[in-house]
């Protein structure tokens, strides 16, 4: 009795112990194979180019049926040595590889680097650079959810509200040509401030975008939101306990999708967040489908932030008045022979930060984006560590996976939010 | 360290008591603590850096629950070249610690993976970038380099431009490694001492003779050192300029200039003085660069 028991619990276990159940109960037969063949598990490849991977993802897959048994990510397939490049070039000169960390929120990716320096220079920046960098990471996490939550939703199956998204990303992105001159890898947060000040007549546009964009954002939103179908395919899937959460270092949409309400931009603010009203939205279930609640109510609490920045916005200099470390207006460069030659020095050799260590994170679109740097004292920075918020929800793949099926990769992978460029730096 | 905090990097909840709280917690495992712009470092022993990341998640008060990054400085001066930084996060009492650990290139530090299974990438990456072991982590496989990469890439030792370049090669119609050769050498300004002047070694420029110090030459020179016999330097170099090869030399000389513009000036002017007075000795005139220089200059 005792042995059918155990049998019997080892079926629903795993469903290739069926084979010795039927030796328990026909013992004539040995341990001889009926004739079927073996139940093996299925290796597959997933990528390195597959358009649901969101980039250069390898993943190999243990199938078991459909049903996935273990996931191992292979990561590293876009490592171009950030980290070794910044520790050969001024600090000034390492603000554009940043950009290129995640390029869907270039300017957030700057800003954990500038304010990582400016801490350790113990250095102050006009109010109105405060509230720039702050309007312009907020239109930034815009511009990445658009980006995410439609493809998250194309991952599934659906493509109208993929291409609604993309015109408001469109829209941000001549914003920020505008604001920067360039369409994605900005280079606009320095050291000290901002590189150019706003003229008017682009911040009364930024308004007009706020005032009249959001409409088609909701119209997007609720084609899929209470889509039955795109429920079924988020709903209880990749379910993350809270402790889970916490032991696996989650931040961001991740972590608030497990109800922890969990904010760099709340619980340390930094720039003007605490001057800001703002709520953070938390999920109730920390499933997909939570997930990507969370990033829609944020980006709704983005357009608030950013509309409250436009309005809070003073006037004055966009820069430290410090000529150490912020370069002089160009105007004031062709007049003043001490203007020109803070311009030179500053564009040759740079200026130089104070020894020692400092870890700045700040509240990415994707989640906690952390900055350690060393400085020994030169022009240069001894190491610039990054830490990318893709490494430990990529690494949750794994247990996030196990007993789900294939096709909700795809859907896990979408409510991660992961873009290679931070992922392998 | 009585340093002005910027007022507008992020701030987490005051640290007053932690050193206090850290230190009664965890005894005799620190070996140092110290508060530097707002952030608490902590270096403990090797061996107890589990037990005591341990402490400081799960004693009351501390509560770091969260493991957000690991990260590897190399030091090749120390004698234990390698430190490891853990930064714990703590969610209820809006905290950051870091907490240090130093090693060197054949001991492993114990694993914390025991304690956050995040661990598991993290020290991967640091095995990966620096080479340093994590003893007793399950997966200790390399992960943000190539398959089948050599070295340890973020080593101060190890070239910018890496060992090897990859292409495809249509000839044999597979991806091939070569070793690096750069059409333009890696320009490493020395801002720190300029006056002291880089070793330059110009293609063209063998026939330079070391001047007097103080001179805008190549070669730093003391007055009595005797001057070596020029087969002496001829054994090991080799007969391309320095700009375009690649060699074990070139990488030496690029790495060199490096090292210069991070060394302390005193340290600077020694090495001028004495220990490497025959390092830039010009190429001798019978070779290679200095022939094509001739002709194609008439």
């Amino acid at each position: 009795m005792t042995t059918t028991t155990q049998a019997a619990t080892e079926i629903t276990r795993e469903g290739k112990q069926t084979r010795r159940v039927e030796v328990s109960v026909l013992p004539e037969m040995g341990d001889q194979n009926l004739g079927d063949e073996a139940i093996r598990n299925y290796t597959i490849n997933f990528g390195p180019q597959h358009p649901a991977a969101h980039g250069v993802l390898r993943l190999i897959m243990e199938l078991d049926g459909e049903t996935v048994e273990r996931v191992d990510p292979h990561v590293g397939l876009l490592h171009r040595g950030t980290e070794k490049l910044i520790e050969y070039k001024t600090y000034a000169q390492a603000i554009p590889y940043f950009d290129r960390l995640d390029y869907c929120s270039p300017m957030c990716m700057e800003h954990s680097f500038v304010l990582a320096i400016e801490k350790l220079m113990g250095l102050e920046i006009p109010i109105r650079a405060q509230y720039i960098r702050t309007m312009m990471a907020e239109l930034t996490r815009i511009k990445n959810h658009m980006l995410n939550l439609g493809s998250h939703v194309m991952d599934v199956g659906a493509m109208t509200p993929n291409l609604w998204l993309f015109e408001i990303r469109e829209d941000l992105m001549q914003l920020y040509e505008r604001v920067s001159g360039a369409r994605m890898h900005a280079n606009y947060f320095r050291v000290g401030g901002v590189h150019q000040d706003i003229p008017p007549s682009v911040l009364a546009d930024i308004g007009d975008f706020l005032d009249n964009r959001l409409q088609l954002f909701e119209d997007a939103i609720s084609l899929v939101a209470d889509n039955r179908i795109f429920k079924q395919r988020n709903v209880d899937i990749g379910v993350v306990s809270r402790e889970d959460a916490i032991a696996w270092g989650f931040s961001g949409p991740m972590i608030r999708a497990t109800g922890l309400p969990w904010d760099i931009r709340k619980a340390q603010p930094y720039e003007v967040y605490d001057r800001i009203d703002f709520d953070i939205p938390v999920g109730t279930n920390s499933d997909c489908y939570d997930r990507f609640m969370v990033r829609v109510e944020e980006v709704r609490q983005s357009w608030r932030i950013a509309r409250q920045c436009l309005q809070q916005m003073p006037q004055g200099p966009i820069g430290t008045l410090d000529r150490k470390v912020f370069p002089p207006a160009r105007a004031e460069m062709k007049q003043s022979m001490e203007a020109l030659i803070h311009h030179f020095k500053l564009y040759t050799e740079g200026f130089h930060v104070p020894a020692g260590e400092v870890y700045v994170a700040t509240e990415s679109p994707k989640g906690e984006f952390g900055v350690y740097l060393v400085s020994d004292g030169t022009n240069k920075p001894y190491r610039c560590k990054i830490r990318p918020t893709a490494f430990s929800h990529l690494q949750a793949m794994d247990f996030m996976m196990k007993g789900h099926m294939l096709a909700d990769a795809t859907a896990v992978l979408g409510a991660m939010d992961i873009v290679f460029g931070e992922c392998d730096r | 360290m009585t340093q002005k905090l910027a007022p507008h990097v992020p701030q987490t909840a005051s640290d007053d008591g932690v050193i206090e709280a850290v230190q009664a917690a965890l005894g005799a495992l620190i070996l140092d603590v110290k508060d530097h712009v707002g952030e608490i470092t902590v270096t403990v022993r090797r061996d107890g850096v589990e037990e005591a990341c341990r402490l400081l998640r799960d004693t009351p008060g501390l509560e770091y629950q969260s493991l957000m990054e690991i990260a590897g400085v190399d030091y090749p001066s120390r004698p234990e070249r390698f430190e490891v930084n853990y930064h714990l996060l703590s969610l209820t009492r809006n905290r950051r610690i870091r907490v240090k650990v130093m090693t060197d290139e054949v001991t492993p530090v114990p694993t914390v993976t025991t304690l956050w299974p995040v661990a598991g990438w993290l020290e991967r990456e640091v095995f990966d970038l620096y080479g340093v072991g994590f003893a007793g982590n399950p997966d200790l496989r390399r992960i943000l380099t190539d398959y089948g990469f050599e070295g340890h890439p973020l080593r101060k030792d190890f070239p910018m431009t890496g060992h090897v370049e990859m292409r495809y090669s249509e000839a044999e119609k597979r991806v091939v490694y070569e070793p690096v050769q750069l059409a333009q050498d890696f320009r490493a300004f020395d801002f720190l001492t300029p006056w002291n002047g880089p070793e330059y070694r110009l293609p063209g420029d063998e026939k330079a003779e070391p001047q007097a110090a103080g001179a805008p030459s190549p070669a730093p020179a003391t007055g009595q050192a005797p001057r070596v016999e020029a087969k002496a330097s001829t054994e090991k170099r080799d007969p391309k300029p320095y700009t375009t090869d690649h060699d074990e030399g070139a990488r030496k000389g690029a790495g060199q200039a490096q090292a210069e513009a991070r060394k302390p000036n005193e340290a600077k002017e020694a090495q001028l003085g004495g220990v490497k007075t025959d390092v830039p000795e010009p190429l001798p005139g019978n070779n290679k660069p200095a022939s094509q220089g001739g002709p194609e200059s008439q």
